[in-house]
């Protein structure tokens, strides 16, 4: 469980997170939506370490990761796999290379137990034949699955997952949609989904944090947002229906 | 003020990056991949600048030493000690920084604005030294190997060129190579591969490792790196040569 408590950051004189606190629970797909430019990418940063708040405190199960120590920070990163928007993959390693990485760099493992190890994660995402091939050689789907192998490869605690169906088109946005609660389901992950596409949070949202223009406005299950009344919420669940 | 603010991240900058790699396995295999990119890849842009320099100089200081007073083995030792001194480790390091600087700029500022260097810190790894920390050694050992081959090259280059237009036999180029020849000057010339190897593999790192944006600023980046590597190195090169010939 990922608890956030009066987060508050500012760039210049421009307040980013304005106090925001939420809850992100363990074996569930966390959502935080909001419109562009509303403070989520900043708190999912927040999230990871990337950025670091002025205030507040983000605890890992009970790790305060804004407090700990370089050495602990790591252990807790450890535990962390991310799918970026754009997969960040990298440029100069092939499918089964850039899955074996974590393994290779954090692990004591045998070259035949790193190769186990990825070609499970490869078909736990539905790739196979694709390991030899670099990521400029394969589709924004495929990159997806791979970024998704990348991620679970050391069996993270928390997976973040950073706009997840950007640039795919609707058949294979469902398909990682799916994929992501299947795994946070199958592993007890502490998933946290960052999107502005409801037709993910209806596929496999639980626990919703609406943020809007840097606040927390509403949180609470799916089942709850028709009947939340928030006036934002609802004018930006309209604005997504078709 | 900005020249200062900037130094101080140069350094901040380095002080990450010569810090203990993750996995010295991984570092090694970088190690290898970086020089044959750095060393082996720059190998024939060096061979052909450094035999034309040498080439160069030896027709233009025998059109000048035309008298028929100064013997002519002196186009020899004088070809030999400005290819030493300077053209092979001034002229290479900026051959260098367009190459290989422009190249490392732009790799690690591709990677920072893909998120690549942002999966690196997730990870928990330490992004400026996975990045850069194999670029550098490897440059600073690959360039000073460049830099001898250069030397040798350019005075091959020089006796060629010298005997083609009859200027000046082999066997008098030959022995003005041979006279009066000081190893410091080679020791020199070695310092300031060294330090050049340094400036152009860390600074061009530091300028692609501060990219933000999009493939503009990779560009922009990029084109930094070249003209902060080549001030840098026309500036130690006087430093150097200031404390290392008059002492």
């Amino acid at each position: 469980m990922i608890v956030i408590e009066n987060v508050n950051k500012t760039f210049g004189t421009k307040h980013v997170l304005k106090d925001i606190s939420a809850n992100l629970y363990k074996g569930k797909c966390n959502f935080i939506i909001g419109a562009s430019g509303g403070g989520k990418s900043v708190l999912m940063k927040c999230m990871v370490g990337l950025v670091t708040p002025e205030t507040g405190s983000i605890t890992f199960d009970g790790r305060d990761f804004l407090k700990l120590n370089y050495k602990e920070k790591i252990n807790v990163r450890k535990d962390i796999g991310m799918l970026f928007q754009n997969t960040a993959l990298f440029d100069s390693l092939n499918v089964e290379e850039n899955v074996a990485f974590p393994l290779r760099m954090f692990t004591d493992f045998t070259e035949e137990q790193i190769m186990d190890r990825v070609n499970f994660c490869l078909g736990r995402v539905n790739l196979v034949n694709l390991n030899k091939l670099f990521p400029s050689n394969i589709s924004g789907g495929q990159k997806k699955r791979v970024g998704i192998a990348r991620a679970i490869a050391l069996n993270p605690k928390y997976l973040f997952c950073d706009e997840p169906n950007s640039g795919l088109d609707p058949l294979t946005s469902r398909v990682i949609d799916e994929l992501i609660k299947d795994i946070t389901k199958e592993y007890n992950i502490t998933t946290v989904i960052n999107t502005h596409d409801m037709k993910s949070l209806f596929v496999m949202g639980e626990n919703i944090v609406f943020i809007h223009q840097g606040a927390k406005w509403w949180e609470g299950e799916k089942a709850g947002i028709r009947s939340s009344g928030n006036k934002e919420l609802l004018a930006f669940m309209e604005a997504s229906e078709f | 003020m900005r020249f200062f603010q900037h130094f101080g991240e140069y350094l901040l900058f380095l002080k990450a990056v010569f810090t203990k790699p993750e996995k010295g396995k991984i570092f090694v295999k970088q190690i290898f991949t970086e020089s044959n990119n750095i060393g082996v890849g720059s190998f024939a842009i060096i061979s052909l600048i450094s035999t034309f320099i040498g080439a160069v100089s030896t027709i233009q200081i025998g059109y000048q030493l035309v008298s028929g007073i100064l013997p002519d083995y002196l186009i020899g030792r004088i070809v030999r000690d400005s290819n030493i001194l300077e053209f092979a480790p001034t002229v290479t390091a900026l051959v260098l920084a367009g190459k290989v600087g422009s190249n490392i700029a732009s790799e690690i500022g591709t990677m920072k604005v893909t998120e690549q260097v942002d999966a690196l810190e997730i990870m928990g790894i330490n992004a400026a030294n996975y990045t850069s920390l194999a670029k550098i050694v490897s440059g600073v050992i690959t360039i000073p190997m460049l830099v001898l081959y250069a030397m040798m090259l350019s005075l091959i280059g020089g006796a060629i060129s010298g005997w083609a237009s009859g200027i000046i036999s082999v066997e008098s180029f030959v022995k003005g190579l041979r006279t009066d020849f000081m190893g410091y000057n080679v020791v020199f010339a070695m310092t300031k591969a060294y330090t050049f190897s340094f400036l152009i593999t860390s600074v061009s790192a530091f300028q692609g490792f501060r990219t933000e944006g999009g493939a503009l600023e990779v560009g922009e980046s990029s084109t930094k790196a070249v003209v902060y590597s080549c001030m840098s190195i026309i500036f130690f090169d006087y430093i150097i040569s200031q404390l290392m010939l008059f002492k």
